[in-house]
């Protein structure tokens, strides 16, 4: 085989994980836009604010630690002991779950039926509020997350490639068990809201309120469930990007990663999250790999919103979207 | 009227019960504006109970004090015996109440069966980790359960054929009638239908008609309706209750209301000279 064709296959593998974890983030959007209408601008932080609420779990750091030393004047900042990965991360997801009771009490309870656009600012505002709030109990410095996860290339697919092609794919352990991940969380998604009475009451609510309430659901249930779920995705894609490139503010920053993705895939099919994602992937990665040199590289940084770009003007509503009807 | 204690027999020989529902001096002001003063008036077990009146009249804010969606603003509602504290609508609907909207409020996105499903949510006990056992934990055979009620639903109202339809590409008369199925399949001790025959032909009004008698007189379900169409009601209906401009100006048999000089002048106007 020549080798540019498995050069090419290689990259194509690549962008298939890179995409995964953009649906990852995606999908917290998704999950959020399709119950409740809002696009939800704090998932990249609630996915930052969840990996440092791990990694200061599992470090046993104390929370508010600098609040408390101002105050006090101690040198307070770790309680001394290792939680296991698995307790923390459970522990995290707690926390992420009283993170969206609280947020349906103080936000989202006081802007019932308020425009779309509203609910938006709200969210703007709780992003910066979250960054902030997350560096005042866990401090801003860069922290490395390591839950046990393998990392490093994968040497048996390398030396299996090697003996096939001659030449061995570089991939990494981590984007494998992403991809495992991610596979797992969208079929527990997709049975939870199709086949679990929750997930129909989480339907209902997404498109009509009213019609809900006369159902017996109760609106803010279903909020404080939508956001649990959301703040669950954010804690999975926090762990993986954290794992990836460590747990720090630029995290956030993936939020804006998953925009070109939604666009593409969709705003309110799960699927077409991770549909979009991998095409988004694997396509910057190719256009990296084929255009890139001849026109000097970086592509990545705005492949992605060109395509988005291209596909609102042929199909607004995405691949999967659902399909903007009016009848007049 | 008859005997108000004891219930009464209606002109087809049905015996109607005691009270359900007790409405006494609801008041109901937005802001300035009193869109029911005083009213008061008694729902009995069984029956089919009209309210009308001209358009504006206060008659879709009465339906929404009873389900919930309003809170009077005065005045007492009681129900089976107890009064109702101000509660949210998805409690009062759990209590056993079920409404359709005037302009139709259906989970577009969802299947026909998947909105009538919906209703059976307050019926569904199983929590969210004994549902994902499955058949180990029963939620399947609760759901099978459901299922077979909602079908007997769907067979009922006569819309088998559109089961897996979305709701979105419905006609008006069917999205009406899988509106009704939803609510119906609460299993509701009061039925409240706002105009559940508007905007429809002859033929959909008369289905829409033999469905809520045959309903009324198949599973026993009390029902409070909404309607324009005076044939209707007076065909439907054992009592109804007149209101216009917000206070109530008739309640009684449809003979007697029909026969009311102030109903009257409502609905064909008074020569003011």
């Amino acid at each position: 085989m020549p080798d540019q064709l498995l050069y090419a296959m290689e990259v194509t593998l690549n962008g298939l994980m890179a995409g995964v974890l953009y649906a990852l983030v995606a999908l917290g959007f998704v999950l959020i836009f399709k119950a409740s209408g809002i696009f939800n601008y704090a998932q990249g932080v609630l996915a930052l604010f969840a990996a440092l609420t791990l990694v200061g779990i599992q470090e046993g750091q104390v929370p508010f630690a600098h609040l408390i030393n101002a105050i006090t004047g101690g040198h307070l900042t770790h309680f001394g002991w290792q939680v296991p990965a698995v307790i923390a991360i459970v522990l995290t997801a707690g926390v992420m779950v009283l993170l969206a009771i609280v947020i349906e009490k103080l936000v989202l309870k006081h802007l019932v039926s308020q425009a779309p656009i509203i609910l938006f600012m709200a969210t703007i505002g709780l992003a910066y509020f979250l960054e902030g709030f997350g560096d005042v109990m866990w401090g801003s410095d860069i922290k490395t997350l390591d839950v046990g996860l393998p990392q490093g290339i994968n040497d048996t697919i390398e030396t299996t490639t090697a003996n096939w092609f001659g030449y061995g794919f570089f991939i990494d352990n981590l984007d494998i068990v992403a991809t495992v991940v991610a596979v797992l969380l969208v079929t527990a998604l997709t049975l939870f809201s199709q086949f679990s009475k929750q997930g129909r009451a989480l339907r209902a609510v997404a498109d009509d309120h009213q019609a809900a309430l006369s159902v017996g659901i109760s609106l803010r249930f279903i909020w404080v469930l939508v956001w649990s779920i959301a703040g669950f995705v954010a804690l999975v894609a926090g762990i993986m990007w954290g794992s990836k490139s460590g747990v720090q503010f630029s995290l956030s920053l993936i939020a804006l990663k998953a925009l070109p993705v939604l666009m593409l895939g969709g705003f309110t099919s799960i699927p077409g999250a991770i549909v979009g994602g991998l095409i988004i992937g694997v396509g910057e990665k190719l256009f990296e790999f084929s255009i890139g040199p001849m026109i000097g590289g970086a592509t990545e940084n705005w492949f992605a919103y060109v395509l988005a770009l291209v596909f609102l003007v042929f199909r607004p509503q995405g691949l999967f979207g659902e399909r903007i009807i009016e009848r007049v | 009227m008859k005997d108000m204690n004891e219930g009464y027999l209606t002109a087809d020989g049905r015996q109607i019960g005691g009270v359900v529902m007790e409405l006494k001096d609801i008041t109901l002001r937005f802001g300035g504006l009193t869109a029911i003063e005083k009213i008061s008036f008694d729902i009995r077990d069984g029956e089919i109970r009209a309210i009308i009146g001209p358009n504006g009249a206060g008659k879709s804010s009465m339906l929404n004090v009873i389900s919930g969606f309003y809170v009077p603003s005065d005045g007492e509602v009681w129900f089976k015996g107890v009064r109702r504290g101000p509660m949210k609508p998805y409690e009062i609907a759990r209590l056993g109440i079920a409404r359709t909207f005037q302009n139709i409020a259906l989970f577009d996105g969802m299947s026909v069966l998947d909105n009538i499903m919906t209703g059976r949510l307050t019926h569904m006990k199983k929590g969210l980790i004994a549902q994902a056992g499955w058949w180990f934990t029963g939620a399947a055979r609760e759901e099978y359960e459901n299922r077979e009620k909602v079908e007997r639903i769907i067979d009922f109202l006569e819309i088998q054929n559109i089961r897996k339809t979305p709701v979105g590409r419905l006609p008006y008369g069917l999205k009406k009638r899988v509106e009704l199925a939803r609510a119906l399949a609460a299993e509701p001790k009061i039925l409240l239908l706002d105009e559940p025959m508007a905007g429809m032909n002859v033929e959909e009004k008369e289905d829409m008609c033999r469905f809520v008698l045959d309903l009324n007189d198949e599973f026993g379900t009390t029902i409070v309706l909404i309607e324009h169409d005076m044939g209707v009601v007076m065909d439907l209906s054992d009592r109804v209750v007149v209101m216009d401009y917000g206070k109530k100006i008739g309640d009684g048999a449809p003979d007697e209301v029909r026969n009311n000089q102030a109903v009257v002048d409502a609905y064909l106007g008074v020569a003011h000279d």
